[in-house]
């Protein structure tokens, strides 16, 4: 029962690069975005907070098919980036970690945003009287102390990234070793004849994976809170 | 020398004032209301003039015939606010070595030992902001300010937030500071007793204008 094969474990890790990569790139974007949005005011800001939000409520295949279509090879962006670049996301991994990125980013986007909201900003205007400058202030101020929130962020991201499934399958399909992610491996291994123990085993792995993902973010916060409350 | 001759409107309110202060305190009095962080905060850069002029030992830091404004990061002015602003993060150490960094100042080990002596905060460099009572935060926050070696330091009621007891503990380190920190000061108070302590000039607010000024003679028994 507990014997995972090669193809599961292959799944397992191609989830966790995927994550990865879509966590790590998604961050600075978000970071950036949850902080024009937290402190400025700005034509068409609403509109732009909607589309964040838009791949949360959106049916999944639905984001995957807008994906496929402007970042497919015949897409408006993927057709220039395949041309140009030499990226191709259409049914490889990097098209896996770009859905995921789309979908976890409201997820990254939002605690951010609250906890840039919630620093004090007379705290950063005692840093600027004492010489730093906006980028400095930014950097040694408002970063650390919005850090509970962006870890927070991160991980939620990082557990949807992990769970991802239709957008992904719309996108990139589910192809073993390339873009078959945890959650198609099930879904693939529901559908065999005598699947299901196999199925099972990769619903415990994604179970834990889940739980370490939330248990950490549950430390990261607490460690930072305590940090930043000054004792 | 500062000189300050400036005019910004806050909603229904006004300010308006002009004085100039060769004093090492020019202390600022007035009730609540009068003007006086909107003033301060003008000399800090924090908020800009509406019109007018501000000035210290001859160099302009707003002008707005000339569309001149200093940024508060550019001004090397000194701001201690009435609560502390510590940065919670950051140990006392790293409180007070923040202006320097910034500033990308080198270490001076013989200012930062005086410093510790005269506000007596040696003993809390490796305590967080949390861990500090209210007299010893602010403290550290003047000697925070002070080490990124401002040219003019701005106090804002710096005691405003401590019972009597706290305050009759920090006067005397303000005096010490006075005497011997070398930095001319702008001292916000709604109380005559400190002010008559530690200034040497005195700026009256009324309503956003300057009521009266001169020496401490002009405070209300």
């Amino acid at each position: 029962m507990f014997e995972i094969s090669p193809t599961e474990w292959t799944a397992v890790l191609l989830s966790l690069k995927v994550g990865v990569v879509a966590t790590l790139l998604a961050t600075p974007i978000a970071i950036a975005l949850a902080w024009a949005l937290a402190r400025y005011e700005f034509w068409g800001k609403s509109v732009i907070d909607a589309t964040v939000h838009l791949p949360l409520v959106l049916p999944p295949v639905v984001t995957g098919y807008l994906l496929l279509l402007t970042f497919g090879k015949r897409g408006l962006v993927g057709g220039w980036l395949a041309d140009h670049l030499g990226i191709v996301f259409a049914f490889r991994w990097t098209g896996a970690a770009l859905a995921c990125g789309v979908m976890s980013f409201p997820l990254l986007v939002r605690p951010i945003r609250l906890s840039i909201e919630a620093v004090d900003r007379r705290l950063e205007q005692a840093a600027s009287t004492l010489g730093a400058s906006p980028w400095q202030v930014f950097a040694t101020v408002t970063l650390p102390l919005a850090l509970p929130g962006i870890l927070a962020g991160m991980v939620l991201g990082f557990a949807k990234a992990i769970g991802e499934f239709g957008a992904t399958i719309t996108f990139v399909s589910n192809i073993p070793g390339e873009t078959q992610t945890i959650s198609s491996a099930i879904y693939s291994l529901i559908q065999t004849p005598d699947g299901d123990t196999a199925a099972l085993r990769l619903v415990i792995v994604s179970i834990v994976m889940s739980m370490a993902a939330l248990v950490t973010s549950e430390v990261f916060a607490r460690r930072a809170t305590r940090r930043l409350h000054g004792n | 020398m500062l000189h300050v001759e400036v005019s910004k409107q806050l909603g229904d309110f006004s300010v308006e004032v002009a004085f100039t202060s060769e004093g090492r305190v020019t202390g600022l009095f007035g009730a609540s209301g009068a003007g006086k962080t909107s003033l301060i905060s003008m000399i800090a850069g924090l908020q800009k003039p509406d019109r007018g002029v501000i000035s210290v030992d001859g160099e302009a830091l707003d002008d707005t015939t000339k569309s001149l404004h200093i940024a508060v990061h550019q001004r090397r002015i000194g701001y201690v606010f009435q609560d502390a602003r510590l940065f919670p993060h950051l140990d006392v150490r790293r409180n007070l070595d923040y202006g320097r960094r910034m500033n990308r100042l080198t270490r001076d080990p013989a200012q930062e030992t005086r410093l510790n002596d005269m506000l007596n905060i040696g003993h809390l460099l490796d305590r967080r902001p949390g861990q500090l009572s209210g007299g010893e935060r602010q403290r550290v926050a003047l000697g925070r300010a002070l080490l990124s070696r401002p040219r003019l330091l701005l106090l804002d009621e710096p005691l405003g937030s401590l019972d009597e007891d706290r305050k009759a503990e920090i006067l005397p380190y303000l005096m010490r500071l006075r005497d011997e920190a070398g930095v001319p000061m702008v001292y916000v108070s709604h109380d005559p007793d400190e002010l008559r302590q530690l200034a040497s000039h005195i700026v009256m607010l009324k309503r956003g204008r300057v009521a009266a000024f001169g020496g401490t003679e002009v405070l209300p028994t």
